[in-house]
């Protein structure tokens, strides 16, 4: 039987904000462990949380870029369980009155565009962090806990089971954390868990519509590993399926080390999360002026910009894809067009040398030694005539390691294009001379022969001569 | 309302309640009794009522983004039953 795998994500996308979502302590990241905490995110008896403002905006503008709908009522709810990465022993989240629900996001697949539907967004408190004193939380006797990260808001991104493959998955999550970078809501910093996944995985035979019993994986926070671990979890329930077995509901955590997804815990009630309305927090009510406030704020967004680069400058679907993929990139492309260079030819230059210098040294487009002025102002200077698209080459490559303006670089480096007719007229005359041959051949008919003495002007003028000129002055002599 | 056995092990192991088996006929008998009353109410007419999500009439209550001084550690930690490192410690948390 030919199976089709089933695959949801559960989004959690860490807010930027500088407080916690219902205190005041701050959020940054790396402090000494239990620095920041206060008797509201420890949990103590008597307490009173307020939610953060910011928390609500950067979840509606989120909804907003999201195509959700906004829930103009909405509320928290208390979400119950013992792990003693949560103080109060239950999770403030929200339940029943999403803040956003009913979206959608398109992804590119090798079939085309397609549209994955968002079921809900949610806010919540993240957790606290575990240490444990074994090498895993298994064969640990005691954990060590640091609270410094309970509290910190987060937005859960839920999606429809609309995923077919890792590669979808992969990319729906990579088309999320652009959105998120877009609207500046989240740094995304994956390293640090900005963005986690947690992914659902079923199977049922192709042609079916009934879903099959699915496993859960948590806390994936790699676009590596959540491909990895979808890979392997789909192939093993294949397995178990194809040898007549049925796959047990359950969480399975991902061992990037060992490649494979382990049984985690299977206690059958230990999901009756008995939610119950927050009694602490009054509920968040959002007007249609406020909803229009927060989307006249929204910046343009990735699909809109990839269309307005399309549109505008005739780029490629792809290339523009690619441009738009962050919105740094997207941003220093503009900068790159508002220095003055051809858009094509800035495009070609972004995913061109660029792109393979920064690849090369693991930099990204914000770290690049080569900012969008400069590479502006060289792209500017092929357009002119001043030098050549084989010497533009050597002189990004100077760039890359020396700050001067490339109209500097160019002239002490000699490598300003010779446009002087009577100084390429001696090196014409000279290759003349010396290549009998291959003159022979033009007279005698074969006009390609002319390549081979171009390439030899060119050698002769370390690339710095004008190709088409060259040319000219090669036949005018040639047929005179 | 019929509260069993079966339902008093649920919710106890849900609260992280260990109760002993000589007193669970006590607990069952007055759980009984307590959802008899509450499913009194459910004799009300709530057709056209709309579920209460919040007890009293407000709304939007919000603090801005702005950073307050946090607890001193020892502070924090000065209720832990155990600590180490500046850290709560816990033990075991999954069983085998
Ligand atoms: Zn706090």
């Amino acid at each position: 039987m030919k199976y089709e795998a089933v695959i949801g994500l559960e989004i959690h996308c860490e807010l930027k904000t500088k407080t916690k979502i219902f205190c005041g302590c701050a959020t940054g990241f790396g402090a000494d462990q239990n620095t920041h905490v206060c008797p509201v995110c420890l949990g103590l008896p008597g307490v009173l949380p307020t939610i953060n403002k910011r928390v609500v905006e950067f979840a509606i503008k989120a909804g907003l870029a999201t195509n959700c709908e906004i829930n103009k009522y909405s509320k928290f709810d208390r979400k119950n369980y013992y792990y003693p990465d949560l103080p109060k022993n239950w999770q403030t989240s929200q339940y029943d009155l999403p803040i956003a629900i009913h979206g959608w996001v398109d992804i590119d697949t090798e079939d085309g565009r397609k549209r994955i539907r968002l079921t809900r967004i949610h806010m919540e408190e993240d957790a606290g962090k575990l240490v444990h004193s074994g090498t895993n939380i298994k064969n640990s006797l005691t954990s060590n806990v640091d609270y410094n990260r309970t509290g910190v808001p987060l937005l859960e991104i839920v999606s429809e089971p609309d995923l077919r493959s890792a590669e979808e998955a992969r990319t729906y999550m990579e088309k999320i954390k652009t959105i998120m970078q877009y609207i500046d809501v989240s740094n995304c910093r994956m390293e640090e868990g900005n963005l986690r996944a947690d992914v659902n995985v079923s199977l049922r035979p192709v042609g079916s519509e009934t879903l099959g019993t699915r496993t859960e994986m948590k806390n994936i926070n790699s676009f590596k590993g959540l491909e990895d671990a979808i890979n392997y979890e789909v192939e093993r329930q294949r397995e178990v399926l194809e040898d007549g077995g049925h796959i047990v509901q359950e969480t399975r955590t991902w061992d990037p080390e060992r490649g494979m997804t382990l049984s985690m815990r299977s206690k059958e009630n230990a999901h009756d999360y008995r939610y119950m309305p927050e009694p602490d927090l009054p509920p968040i009510v959002t007007t249609d002026e406020q909803i229009a406030k927060y989307r006249d704020e929204l910046p343009e967004l990735p699909d809109a910009r990839r269309e307005r680069l399309e549109k505008d400058y005739g780029l490629s679907d792809y290339d523009a894809g690619i441009i738009t993929g962050s919105r740094a990139s997207a941003e220093y492309f503009d900068a790159v067009v508002a220095a003055g260079a051809d858009a094509k030819l800035a495009a070609n230059w972004m995913m061109g040398d660029l792109a393979k210098n920064l690849n090369a040294e693991n930099l990204t487009i914000e770290q690049s030694p080569v900012d969008a002025k400069r590479l502006g102002a060289m792209i500017g200077l092929i357009s002119k005539g001043t030098i050549s698209s084989k010497i533009a080459k050597k002189v990004f490559k100077e760039m890359w390691t020396c700050p001067d303006d490339p109209e500097k670089i160019v002239k002490d480096k000699g490598l300003v294009q010779i446009t002087d007719t009577s100084a390429i007229e001696g090196i014409v005359d000279e290759v003349i001379a010396a290549n009998e041959k291959a003159v022979n051949d033009y007279k005698g008919g074969n006009k390609k022969a002319i390549g081979a003495l171009v390439g030899q002007v060119m050698k002769k003028t370390r690339g710095k001569a004008n190709p088409q000129m060259v040319n000219k002055l090669l036949a005018q002599k040639l047929n005179g | 309302m019929k509260v069993t056995k079966d339902d008093l092990d649920n919710v106890a192991v849900l609260s992280r309640l260990t109760i002993p088996s000589e007193e669970a006929p006590q607990y069952i008998e007055q759980l009984d009794k307590f959802l008899t009353y509450v499913d009194n109410l459910a004799q009300v007419d709530t057709e056209e009522v709309r579920p209460t999500t919040y007890a009293l009439p407000i709304q939007n209550v919000f603090r801005d983004d702005v950073v307050k001084p946090s607890l001193d550690r020892e502070a924090a930690l000065s209720n832990a039953p155990l600590k180490e490192d500046g850290y709560f410690k816990v033990p075991k948390v999954l069983e085998d």
